[in-house]
Order: C-alpha cells, then structure tokens, then sequence
C-alpha cells in the first residue's frame, strides 16, 4: 500500500511552513515537524514534511542514490516534482548523511544576478543534539546558537566557510532527525575551532 | 506549463493511454447515481481507500475562437479531485466539474477497477456504456432541438442585378 500525505493538506502544509520559516530565520532552534505523517523509510518524518510543503511541480528535486526508488515515487506522487538529473540542477535537495555524506559544492549556488536560484538541500541524520557541536552566529542569532548534527562531514566547518565567501551565493540547509527539523541558512557563520 | 501546451505529450494516442482517457472522460461525466449503484452492486467490498484527501479546487479553462484562434482564459471551473488506491495496488484518478467529493470519489474507484484486468469488463458494461449512451442521446436531443429551429437564409434576386 502506497504511503500517504498530509491528511488536511492546507493547514498542515501551512503549519510545516511556519516551522520551517522559523527554523530558517534562527539558525539553530530545534523545531518539531511532521509528527503526524508516516512516510516510507527510511525517509524522516520532518523531512518528507519540508518536501511535502515546499516542492511542486516547478521545483525539479534531486534525491541522494542511497534512498530506494520508493521515496521518490512517494514525493513523486504526492509533490508533483520532477526529478532532477544532477544536483547542480535541483532547487530542492534530500540527502542522508550516514549514507551520502555532504559534498556543499555539488549543488547548485545561484547566479550572481540570482541568488536564490539556488539547491535548498534537507539533510537527513539521525539526532540534532548528539553530533560535534557547531558554534552559529549571524542574522537571527542573538550572540551565538549551537546545533550538534550527528554525521556531518569532518570537513564539514570548511566546506560551509568555502560556500559562504561567495554570500550572497551559497546553498540553505534544512537538518531533520525524524520529526525534528533545525535550519542553517547561507547567512548563518560556523565560529571556528568549536570542536 | 506552457511547455506542455507547445509540446504534446508523447504517449497520447497510444492505444492503451487512448483506452484509459475514454474511460476517464465518460467517468468525468458521470452522475453520481450512475457509479454509486454498479459500485455498490458489483463491487460492494472493492475495499478502495483515499491515497490524497478529496479536494475542491479551481482549474482555469482555456479556448480558441473557432477552434484554431490564439488560445485564452476562458474563465475558472469549480472541480473536485479523487485518487484511490485499490487493496491489489491499482490507483484511480479522478477529476469532476462541480463539488461532490463522493462522486469523486466513486469515479476514481471505477477508474482503479477499471484498469484492473479482471474487472475491466464489469466496469465497461455496468458503468461506462450506460454513460456513454446517456450522453450519446443528451447530444442527439441538443442537436435535434437545434435543428429544429434552423433558418436557411436566402437572396431573391434584387432590381439591379437584373440588368
């Protein structure tokens, strides 16, 4: 049996939309997302909730070889996006940390004439709280936040300080562990040397 | 979508997607009385359920002024969407002017046992010719009606023609 969706597609869509904007507008607050949804695995609830409200048909997606076709005919069918056929071409991106790894420089970063035209990349790990600590600073961040995502990169501090010299180009990552979601956006700094 | 509008879709006029869009269109059109009753009598433990809740939404309907002008918006239609799943995995679609969800929903239901082989033909005979020869006489009455009030027009022959 196909797995569903939203049940009240308007106002759960547009309570996950809330979430989401919150999570991107103070980078490191935890927020919950998706509770009530049941994707197939091993896609995280808060995931599918952030797909689910933000792709449509005119966002092509791009979705990390380790997760089984069945996810991408589950966004498929319930988001309308087409796939995208290299990550450079994605506006939206899932990506499974324990199995793909994070490579920021894959993805698309905009134009200089179009920023936006950029990947916004939903990273799926296990926990939020139980990964190396990074120490946040930037626009919605009052002094300094902290996010501990579980499997990031080791490299992970210098790949994001490489994208951000080129702000206003660079990628939006959306971290969710199960129904748990957590934003960095490309506004966002990594204070060095937190480890 | 206006690539979709410059570019047909290469599967129509496939036979089998030929098949299913006559199927759809006569399922589009259906009362609710014409689905509920076969539905219930022939296929009472179909055991369908709603894969997207059943909504109501507004389409925008294009046209073209004779048929090959430039097209434009002709205006919104209310219309009321179903997709169904069937236990053995057949999915039904359905899109239907107007706002009753249940008929939705049955028009999808038929559309899963339809392009379920072995209950295509029950669907065929119970549900869709009946559709099709209701709308079949609905077209002949309109054009009988029509044609009953035609004028056909003509010229005599004026004074400074005739020379």
């Amino acid at each position: 049996m196909s797995a569903l969706a939203f049940a009240d597609p308007t106002f759960e869509s547009q309570a996950a939309f809330r979430r989401i904007m919150r999570a991107l507008s103070a980078p490191g607050t935890i927020l919950a997302c998706g509770e009530a949804l049941a994707p197939p695995p091993p896609l995280a609830r808060a995931a599918a909730a952030t797909l689910l409200t933000l792709a449509d048909f005119e966002t092509p997606l791009w979705i990390a070889p380790s997760f089984p076709a069945a996810i991408g005919d589950y966004l498929a069918f319930h988001t309308g996006a087409p796939r995208a056929a290299a990550p450079d071409k994605a506006v939206f991106a899932l990506v499974d940390l324990s199995a793909d790894g994070l490579d920021l420089a894959r993805f698309a970063l905009g134009t200089a004439e179009y920023p936006d035209r950029s990947t916004t990349i939903v990273v799926q790990t296990a926990s939020l709280d139980a990964g190396p600590r990074l120490r946040l600073t930037g626009p919605g961040v009052r002094g300094e936040a902290q996010l501990a995502v579980a499997s990031l990169p080791a490299d992970f501090a210098a790949q994001w300080a490489e994208i951000r010299a080129g702000f206003p180009l660079g990628v939006d990552l959306v971290f969710a562990a199960d129904a748990r979601l957590a934003a960095l956006p490309r506004s966002t700094a990594i204070i060095e040397g937190a480890r | 979508m206006a690539a979709r509008d410059s570019q047909p879709d290469p599967r129509i006029g496939r036979p089998e997607i030929e098949a299913r869009r006559r199927a759809m269109a006569l399922l589009a059109r259906a009362r609710r009385d014409e689905l509920a009753g076969p539905v219930a009598a022939r296929w009472p433990d179909h055991g369908a359920r709603d894969l997207k809740p059943v909504e109501t939404g507004l389409v925008m309907l294009r046209g073209r002024i004779g048929g090959d002008g430039a097209p434009f918006n002709l205006g919104e239609a209310t219309v009321t969407r179903a997709v169904v799943e069937l236990p053995t995995g057949e999915r039904g679609f359905a899109h239907i002017l107007g706002r009753d969800g249940e008929t939705a929903r049955l028009a999808a239901i038929a559309d899963a046992l339809w392009l379920r082989e072995a209950s295509r033909g029950g669907v065929e005979a119970a549900i869709l010719a009946p559709i099709a020869d209701r709308l079949a006489a609905e077209t002949a009455k309109a054009r009988a009606e029509t044609a009953a009030t035609r004028v056909d027009f003509f010229t005599l022959v004026r004074g400074e023609d005739a020379a």
